[in-house]
């Protein structure tokens, strides 16, 4: 809990992030009856929530931390409620689908690749029991039946499934504000002081007071986290989307590079490069994702592309999330990943009635970002 | 196709656009020794005010005017530069580093130049009144192309409504090839007069003073003019079949049309420069926004120089000579000639843009739309292909979205196949509205490659790097 | 809609629209070539099925998208008429065929 208040600030909770993480988290705590303020930035910001590739996806995270695995089973479970209430309460539809997903290679090569590390994952000790299978090419052309020859193989998991992230995006903020969470954009932080009771935020427009604090900004959390004895080890990796015109459907379940929208537009995706903060698209790469895409639909050869977009995913050392509290400057906390539309109901529905409470139960210590401190071990 | 076969993988200077500004570009360069490579989507050169200009059948020389068979000249000239015109070519990316991604007959290509201009030329404003997508609703400038390229005249109920200088000499062209016009609905504000009457002065000085004039007459005396309209609305169920408008003070009329022909005045073509990420800025009084130049027309990427009404809209003279500052510049930085013969040749092409610059300031203003024409309201299409209408916008406003982009992501406004080239000012314009700030604070959608669409499998044949590769598999 | 000025004979051109042959001239686009033969509208919208025509002509809106010799969603304005052409107007969201 936070110091006494001398003067009670106006606000419960400061997000700073009005991204997907930030938002989920603070319609969360809203929804938890706290006064949230949400602090972002302008129309022209690192804001990986406009761009990314909406799955909500279960199959093969976790290799090197069992926790995360859980984390994401978790939230994956939850979401199917996260969208009914969004729904229920902002009439928005997020089209959240959980007919599970496949992973499909192009060689006999790529589907061992799979399988192997699908073998390493399941069998970490604490590893989260779900199901999921490899299946040969006719298994996939049963469920997929316009994939092509060149398809030697791939991976399901019945429990995942995606959903229109832009929408998930609008619902979340209009869920957020009608619940009286104030979303402030413009309101880029600069600088953050730990005061008696509280925290005073100072942004490109003034000031602001707040009780708890959150930082949810996701790069921008690498500047923001030493103000308040936190870390926030993140880089940006970027990821590559191709999209399509609308489409009939012809794809019934999601591939982890290929999906079509309730739109119809097909998304094509995701490269993973290090390019620091260059945001820019490239031939070189769309080409390796049109011609793999074209590999595993023939069809989709004839689409017409409309667009290309970059966006910059936040990445820590070892690729998974960080949830923190700080030890110096109690009520502030941390929350930064890359994959902020699979978690969203854990951010929402998990997290945010922790960080109401005012502190991280036990479970959520592997999070934490002091990991990175301790030199790795052979 | 076989000249694309033909074409080699980099040359010095890639010219995007044939019209006046690209064709004289391309003259100028080529003339001067630079390898120059000219690139339009049209099947045959003059860009959109010389359309067909080699080949419209349309003889009659009246018909289209002294202004249009100007164009033969500057093709005249271009044939005998030694440039490569490759018709027919779509230029979907344009790099910093210079590579050039096209389709042509079909398929992509790639090609290197050392130095690029955009003469990428404008578009029609659009026009988001009820109905503006009803088949049947067109805009001028759309039948001014039926004209050119085709001999077609509409018949039938035809209503003509908007505001500018194009407006009127459409109808011109009509009524010189024997067609029809019921009316025309004048949309200019009667306080235009007003703002443009201290820049009344300098446009005495203009060549095109005494050809407006007589133009206007020309219309007015054959057809009914209503001015001062305000509202203006298109009824139809799968067809335009009537016009309600409203004009001045007096009670809304109808009107039955075949054919509505819309037009307020034309934008910059920017969606390639604002891809390649060339700076742009938001000129008041044209009411859009333009990229940032110097006066060779290099834009803030060096490589990239932008000539013609895409670089702000002053017109097909002008649009030539600025084609020839910018070769005379690329000619220079690649080396053809210093910086005494670039100066010195650049003397004439200057004292043109002054003489037939006189008066633009005083048409800017005179024909500046309505707001009530630029900024929709209700229920009214702003984005046509994705259908998301004004009063969503305004909605996503009141949540926070206080640009363009952030706006896409909430309502996917300007993601269908028209890239935003329809709806990129409108949404600019209704979030300033609705802020209450300039367009200026609100800034423009951030673009990206294809600016236009290809095919996967055209996508797919580009070169791919082991590093692109890598990128993109996953264990 | 539209009619063709008395200017010199410029060769026809024979293609179908919608399986009907239709006479257009050397040099129209299809789109002009779908105007004079009277369509307005080309195509439904992909997002609400609403009726849609060619409405710039010159490759900025894309509401004159049409099937093509079997491609569909091209720009009927961009693309010029060839002898045997086969155009289609088109309903909705594009089907990708096998
Ligand atoms: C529809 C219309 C009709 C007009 N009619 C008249 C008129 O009758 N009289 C008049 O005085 N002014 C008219 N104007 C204004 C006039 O067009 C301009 O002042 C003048 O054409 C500008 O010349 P430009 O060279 O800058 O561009 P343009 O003449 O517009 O030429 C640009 C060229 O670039 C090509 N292009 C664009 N993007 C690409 C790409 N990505 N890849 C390949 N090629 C590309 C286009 O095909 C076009 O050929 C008209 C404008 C419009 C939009
Ligand atoms: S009519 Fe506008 S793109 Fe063809």
């Amino acid at each position: 809990m936070p110091a006494p208040e001398t003067s009670p600030p106006l606000f419960d909770v400061a997000v700073v992030g009005g991204g997907l993480v930030g938002t989920a988290i603070a319609w969360g705590l809203a929804r938890q009856g706290q006064r949230v303020a949400v602090l972002d930035e302008g129309d022209v910001a690192i804001r990986p929530s406009r761009g990314n590739f909406a799955l909500v996806w279960l199959q093969s995270k976790g290799l090197g931390m069992p926790a995360y695995a859980a984390w994401t089973k978790h939230s994956t479970d939850l979401w199917t409620g996260l969208a009914a209430e969004l729904r229920e309460e902002t009439g928005i539809d997020v089209a959240y689908e959980r007919r599970g997903g496949f992973q499909l290679a192009l060689s006999e090569a790529e589907v061992a690749a799979r399988a192997a590390m699908q073998r390493r994952l399941h069998s970490q000790p604490d590893m989260v029991v779900y199901p999921y299978e490899m299946l040969d090419h006719d298994a996939v052309a049963r469920m997929l039946p316009a994939i092509g020859p060149e398809v030697a193989g791939g991976s399901y998991c019945p429990l995942d499934g995606h959903c229109n992230s832009l929408r998930l995006l609008r619902a979340l903020h209009t869920g957020m504000q009608r619940r009286g969470a104030r979303y402030l954009p413009e309101h880029r932080v600069e600088h953050i002081d730990p005061q008696a009771g509280g925290f005073r935020l100072r942004h490109q427009k003034g000031e602001l007071h707040a009780g708890k604090l959150v930082l949810a900004s996701g790069i921008g959390n690498a500047r923001l986290a030493p103000m308040v004895g936190l870390a926030a080890p993140v880089r940006p990796q970027r990821g590559q989307i191709v999209v399509t015109e609308r489409l009939r459907p012809f794809l019934p379940y999601p591939v982890a590079t290929i999906r079509q929208t309730d739109d119809g537009t097909v998304l094509l995706g995701d490269s993973q490069e290090e390019a620091g903060l260059d945001d820019s698209v490239g031939s070189e790469v769309t080409a390796v994702i049109a011609d793999r895409a074209v590999r595993m639909f023939p069809r989709l050869a004839q689409a017409n592309v409309v667009r290309s977009w970059a966006a910059l995913r936040v990445m820590t050392p070892d690729g998974f999330p960080i949830y923190d509290e700080s030890q110096t400057a109690p009520g502030a906390f941390l929350a930064t990943c890359h994959s902020g539309v699979t978690l969203a109901a854990s951010h929402a529905l998990a997290l945010a009635p922790m960080l109401a409470g005012g502190s991280l139960p036990a479970q959520m210590r592997a999070f934490t970002a002091r990991r990175f401190d301790v030199p790795p071990t052979a | 196709m076989s000249k694309t076969a033909a074409l080699n993988p980099s040359c010095q200077l890639v010219v995007i656009g044939a019209g006046p500004a690209g064709l004289a570009a391309a003259t100028t360069a080529a003339k001067l020794g630079v390898d120059t490579v000219l690139l339009d989507e049209q099947p045959a050169p003059g860009g959109q005010i010389y359309r067909a200009i080699t080949e419209t059948p349309v003889t009659k020389r009246s018909i289209l005017g002294m202004d249009y068979w100007h164009g033969a000249e500057l093709v005249t000239a271009f044939r005998s530069s030694g440039a490569r015109h490759v018709p027919g070519t779509t230029v979907w990316s344009v790099t910093r580093e210079g590579e050039i991604g096209f389709s042509v007959g079909g398929a992509a290509r790639l090609i290197e130049a050392e130095r690029i201009i955009l003469a990428t030329g404008a578009q029609e404003r659009p026009f988001p009144i009820p109905g503006w997508t009803l088949p049947g609703v067109m805009t001028a400038g759309a039948a001014q192309i039926l004209l050119k390229a085709s001999g077609m005249v509409a018949e039938g109920r035809v209503v003509l409504a908007g505001t500018g200088p194009l407006l009127w000499l459409l109808a011109a062209q009509y009524l010189r090839a024997g067609g029809r016009i019921v009316t025309v609905l004048d949309t200019t504000p009667p306080a235009n007069r007003r703002a443009a009457l201290p820049y009344l002065p300098n446009f005495l000085g203009s060549d095109y003073l005494g050809a407006g004039i007589a133009l206007l007459r020309e219309v007015k005396a054959r057809v009914p003019v209503i001015g001062d309209v305000r509202s203006l609305r298109l009824l139809g169920e799968n067809r335009v079949r009537e016009v309600v408008y409203q004009s001045g003070t007096a009670p809304e009329r109808r009107i039955g049309a075949d054919l509505v022909l819309l037009h307020q005045g034309v934008v910059p073509n920017l969606n390639l420069a604002n891809a390649i990420g060339c700076r742009q800025e938001w000129h008041e009084d044209q009411l859009c926004f333009v990229p940032v130049i110097d006066a060779w027309g290099t834009s803030s990427i060096e490589r990239v120089a932008i000539a013609g009404d895409g670089a702000g809209i002053a017109g097909a003279r002008i649009a030539a000579e600025r084609g020839r500052l910018a070769a005379l510049e690329a000619a220079h930085r690649l080396g053809r000639i210093d910086a005494y013969r670039r100066d010195a040749e650049a003397v004439a092409p200057r004292r043109a843009i002054t003489r037939f610059d006189k008066g633009r300031r005083f048409i800017d203003l005179m024909y500046r739309p309505r707001a009530e024409h630029r900024v929709p309201q209700g229920d009214t299409l702003a984005c046509r292909c994705e259908e998301i209408t004004a009063q969503q916008i305004v909605e996503a406003v009141k949540l926070g979205s206080t640009g363009p982009n952030q706006m896409k992501s909430l309502l996917r406004c300007g993601m269908g196949p028209c890239q935003g080239r329809l709806c990129g000012l409108t949404i600019t314009e209704l979030i300033a509205s609705a802020r209450g700030v300039s367009p200026a604070d609100v800034g423009y959608f951030r673009l990206r490659p294809p600016i236009k669409p290809i095919t996967l499998a055209e996508l797919a044949s580009l070169p791919k790097s082991e590093a692109a590769v890598q990128a993109v598999v996953r264990g | 809609m539209f009619r063709r000025l008395p200017e010199p004979a410029v060769a026809p051109v024979s293609i179908t629209i919608d399986g009907m042959p239709v006479e257009a001239r050397e040099g129209d686009s299809v789109a002009a070539a779908l105007l004079a033969a009277g369509h307005a509208r080309c195509r439904s919208s992909s997002v609400s099925d609403a009726p849609r025509g060619p409405y710039c002509m010159m490759g900025v809106c894309f509401d004159c998208l049409v099937e093509i010799d079997g491609a569909a969603n091209r720009q009927a304005c961009m693309v010029r008429v060839a002898p045997g052409m086969r155009v289609a107007t088109q309903d909705g969201r594009r089907e990708l065929r096998a």
